[in-house]
């Protein structure tokens, strides 16, 4: 698509971006790092108070009513589904909720109607019978679609939980839209644009054409769709943003319309701040808007993205530790060229967990690099002692795969906006793996036979040559099962589930990453470690089964820096990766894995049996790639580096380290501590002399 | 060489300035009410470990530590002094900072020798004044304070960056009087570079419920934030006073 220059762009400068979607490009020549403090941060308006205020009434009310305010059973949810919402139209400078009421949450039954149903049962609610039958007689969903092709040992290993958290019953998430194409060219040039992907695609109808011409055509009327939206809430969002506060809008409409449509596991933003600084400077140099207005579009648009809210099920929240939205906005990284994609916005964001209090959603992660100004250095460890409410990433390590224009999705996901996604895999549980090796692939909680039957353990000490040998063909079996369990999952979601409006804010050719991942590292590092250097002896059953391990003597722990066993975890996670790799995955998906159970670990663990490291069944497992709790013991650094070995390469799709520490162990309390003296009565330019504080341990280039 | 070591904290950040290697030496003669670990007292036990492996953990985190450095504490770690020894030298040949929290108990005219060694390669000492006043001193650590001052006049002799490090607990040192004179005997020293008023807390009951000693301050309240900062406040007042009067 060549396209003309378009009147609402004056003020930037022109480039590729101009004549083709590419908002990288965009970015790259519009965008002014900023590398001063945050003196010129503006507190919260009184309309942005005043709104506050009204949700934090909706918030108490929404606890009273049991978990939900309110809950639509009759409207299935699109793009176009309900008329307009607002808090107070009066004040809100950013519009737009899922459906026409805040707190009130919307059906989607495209990833599985007895899913709605569950969650709608749980709080008091029931589905409108009509939509029911329509969802059960005429129209299947992704979750039907899905059990009718699962084999038994699929639908066994997912029973045992040794494949858990599938997004089988519900939506995969793990998609970013690039939203902000809705704010640079607007609904009419995007469609125009696809019109042409589709004129300009292949015409030798095979599968794969039949299915992406499909797609396109569904793209294009859910951009029409989108515009629709905005019409509903009185804008014309078919042209670019000519305002600061449109592009915010722009944005957020399209963000919205992805969330009205799919109720994915994790639904992120994307990475905004930077570009939507490069309009909010526009209008600050034309002196059209104050520092307080960009602050007030930030904070409301902010406020929109804590409030979006799905209908989901006990168990699903179980799950999840909560009822997470995974509204993750990656904030700074540096760009290919040296500069730092640091900007005034990106304080701005950071700033609203000042100016609206803490909260956990959306999911602030910032890209860091040890390249960053030194006063977004501090400003996020400020901000950070707070609020503990930011999210940190290597972007480092990260850009050298993605360049400078990724985000996270979810936790930890990192993809090329619009020009990656991914297909959301859930995780394979290696700890269980371990077991159904010694045991022969019987489960040690059902007793019953899960895995292939190989030859079990028979010795009574177990022998670490024995045990990895054993580990390794079950390995090799559970890869198997889980890349084709996924490949069924994502084929089903594909067809009855689609992310239209998120696939529509994409290019035509994208990356597909065919994402695995592994529960239970440190658990099987442990295990591995205690058979190896200790004694680990069984305990079986009557039938044989072993449902118990007796340590003797010490071992190696995961996350205390030391090789021994530090290169058992690193020899799995490669291990796995390996085998996974050997597998043919849906739409020649690009295989990754990651390690970032952040809050299933609890329910893994529930599912898990006693392991030859010494734990209980049911004990939770460390969440991602933590050590085990309790048996880090030389401090935070080296458990930190211990989970720095896992090679980035064979878990590109994350790897996660919870990390808390009491803000007393980061540094002195400043004012009781008096490092002052030599300015008052000596002088002292000498290094040990000065003054700890809370930013001393950031890295100073 | 090889020294008891108690244990070592890879992330220190209340120890020194920066990130810092944190080594627990083990054993202490001192038996100060307060103490928060118990474990460190007795002489001769622990991990046994040469001056290499204790090396080893900090260069295996090195790049976090290039603002920080290592810190030696205890126990007293002066009770080992030669390994202490041992190890700044090494540290200092390699330019990393070296920072070393101690009572200043062992030190004499007989030791001197060997502090004179040691002081070649610390950067910064960490001292730990428990109590100002010389009953009270004993009352509190069943030791003398003599040796304590004595160190402190000798690390202002040669001019060796000292912070002090000094516990506020109600009923024994959290009087004014006290207080106030702590800062006066501060204030005629030369390498004051900051100080420390820490709030007494009960963290370490625990550990000696794990050891089956009784808790000597059971019926003592931990001192409050607000508290500690007045008692900062008539520390300064001291040493100011002190400073002023040597002008």
């Amino acid at each position: 698509m060549e396209s003309k220059w378009h009147e609402n762009w004056e003020g930037f400068k022109a480039g590729t971006w101009s004549k083709k979607v590419d908002v990288r490009d965009f970015i790259q020549r519009n965008y002014t790092p900023y590398e001063g403090d945050d003196s010129f941060l503006a507190k919260p308006t009184e309309a942005t108070k005043a709104l506050w205020q009204q949700v934090l009434v909706l918030m108490k009310e929404e606890r009273e009513r049991g978990g939900i305010w309110d809950l639509d059973s009759k409207v299935v949810s699109s793009i176009t589904s309900h008329d307009a919402g607002y808090l107070n139209k009066e004040l809100e400078t950013i519009v737009g909720f899922q459906t026409e009421k805040p707190f009130k949450r919307s059906l989607q039954p495209f990833g599985g109607i007895r899913m709605a149903e569950a969650a709608a049962e749980a709080y008091g609610y029931h589905v409108d019978p009509e939509v029911t039958e329509i969802f059960t007689k005429y129209r299947k969903t992704h979750n039907q679609g899905v059990f009718d092709a699962y084999s038994d040992e699929m639908r066994l290993a997912r029973k045992s939980a040794i494949i858990t958290g599938l997004p089988d019953a519900y939506g995969r998430g793990r998609i970013i839209g690039d939203y902000r194409r809705v704010a640079l060219y607007g609904t009419d040039k995007l469609i125009e644009d696809k019109k042409e992907q589709l004129a300009t695609y292949k015409t030798t109808m095979t599968e794969d054409v039949i299915r992406l011409r499909e797609e396109l055509s569904e793209q294009i009327r859910a951009l029409k769709e989108l515009a629709k939206l905005g019409e509903i809430y009185g804008y014309d969002i078919s042209k670019p943003a000519k305002t600061a506060q449109e592009a915010v809008q722009w944005l957020y409409f399209g963000y919205l319309a992805a969330v009205k449509e799919q109720n994915g596991a994790a639904m992120s933003l994307g990475r905004t701040s930077t570009f939507l600084d490069i309009f909010i400077k526009r209008d600050l140099d034309a002196g059209l808007i104050t520092e307080e207005q960009a602050q007030e579009y930030i904070d409301h648009f902010i406020m929109k993205l804590r409030l979006i809210k799905f209908a989901r099920t006990p168990e699903y929240n179980a799950l999840f530790s909560g009822d997470p939205t995974w509204v993750t906005e990656s904030l700074g990284g540096m760009g290919m060229d040296g500069r730092p994609l640091v900007t005034k916005t990106s304080f701005r964001y950071l700033h609203t967990l000042d100016n609206l209090g803490t909260a956990p959603e959306p999911n602030l992660t910032v890209l860091w690099s040890r390249h960053f100004p030194q006063n977004f250095k501090e400003y996020c460890a400020k901000m950070s002692i707070k609020s503990s409410s930011i999210q940190y990433e290597n972007d480092d390590m990260m850009r050298e795969t993605h360049g400078d224009d990724y985000a996270i999705a979810c936790c930890v996901s990192s993809m090329r906006v619009g020009k990656e996604m991914q297909f959301f895999g859930a995780r394979a549980n290696l700890a269980k793996c371990l077991l159904y090796a010694i045991n022969g692939g019987v489960d040690e909680k059902l007793l019953i036979q899960v895995g292939p039957k190989y030859r079990a353990v028979t010795d009574d000490i177990l022998n670490y040559e024995d045990v990895m040998a054993k580990f390794d063909d079950m390995m090799e079996w559970l890869a198997e099962l889980y890349v084709n369990t996924l490949n069924v999952i994502h084929y089903m979601h594909d067809k009855y589930c689609y992310e239209r409006i998120q696939m529509a804010l994409h290019d035509r050719e994208v990356k597909r990453y065919f994402a695995t991942g592994i529960a239970g590292l440190s658990v099987v590092a442990d295990s591995l470690s205690a058979i190896k250097y200790a004694k680990v002896k069984c305990v079986r059953n009557e039938n044989g089964v072993v449902v118990d391990y007796e340590v003797e003597g010490d071992y190696p722990k995961y996350g205390n820096n030391v090789d021994d066993v530090d290169n058992i975890a690193v020899e799995i996670v490669s291990k796995f990766m390996n085998k996974i790799r050997k597998h043919q995955t849906y739409r020649n998906g690009y295989p990754t894995t990651s390690i970032l159970t952040i809050t299933s670990n609890v329910v893994y663990g529930k599912k898990t049996g006693n392991t030859p490291d010494g734990r209980r069944q049911g004990e939770p497992f460390a969440p991602g790639a933590n050590p085990m709790h309790g048996r880090d013991s030389h401090g935070a650094l080296a458990s930190l580096a211990s989970v720095a070995k896992l090679p980035y390469g064979d878990a590109q799709d994350g790897i996660s380290n919870t990390f808390s520490v009491i803000p007393g162990a980061l540094g002195k309390d400043d004012q009781i501590f008096v490092g002052d003296l030599d300015i008052d009565l000596c002088d002292c330019t000498q290094s040990a002399c000065q003054i700890p504080n809370l930013t001393e341990g950031i890295e100073k280039e | 060489m090889k020294g008891y070591i108690h244990s070592i904290e890879t992330f220190g950040t209340v120890d020194g300035p920066g990130i810092r290697y944190v080594v627990f030496m083990q054993g202490c003669p001192l038996r100060c009410k307060y103490c928060h670990n118990p474990d460190t007292w007795q002489m001769n036990t622990g991990q046994q470990m040469e001056v290499e492996e204790v090396l080893k953990g900090f260069y295996n985190n090195q790049s976090f530590y290039k603002d920080g450095g290592v810190t030696v504490t205890g126990g007293e770690p002066l009770m080992q002094i030669e390994f202490v020894t041992e190890l700044f030298k090494y540290l200092k040949q390699h330019q990393v900072h070296t920072a070393l929290d101690t009572s200043g108990i062992t030190f004499s005219e007989k030791t001197k020798e060997k502090f004179d060694e040691l002081i070649k390669y610390t950067d910064l000492v960490l001292l730990d004044i428990k109590h100002i006043d010389p009953k009270g001193h004993v009352e509190l650590t069943q030791q003398k304070l003599d040796p304590v001052l004595a160190f402190a006049r000798y690390l202002s002799d040669h001019q060796i960056p000292v912070w002090i490090r000094h516990v506020v607990v109600y009923d024994i040192t959290y009087k004014e009087e006290y207080l106030y004179q702590l800062g006066l005997f501060l204030g005629t020293l030369n390498n004051v570079k900051a100080i420390d008023v820490l709030p007494y807390h009960t963290m370490g009951i625990v550990k000696y419920q794990q050891m089956n000693l009784e808790y000597p301050l059971k019926d003592t309240k931990e001192t409050s934030k607000d508290d500690a900062l007045q008692a900062r406040n008539i520390v300064l007042k001291g040493y100011r006073e002190s400073r002023r009067n040597r002008m």
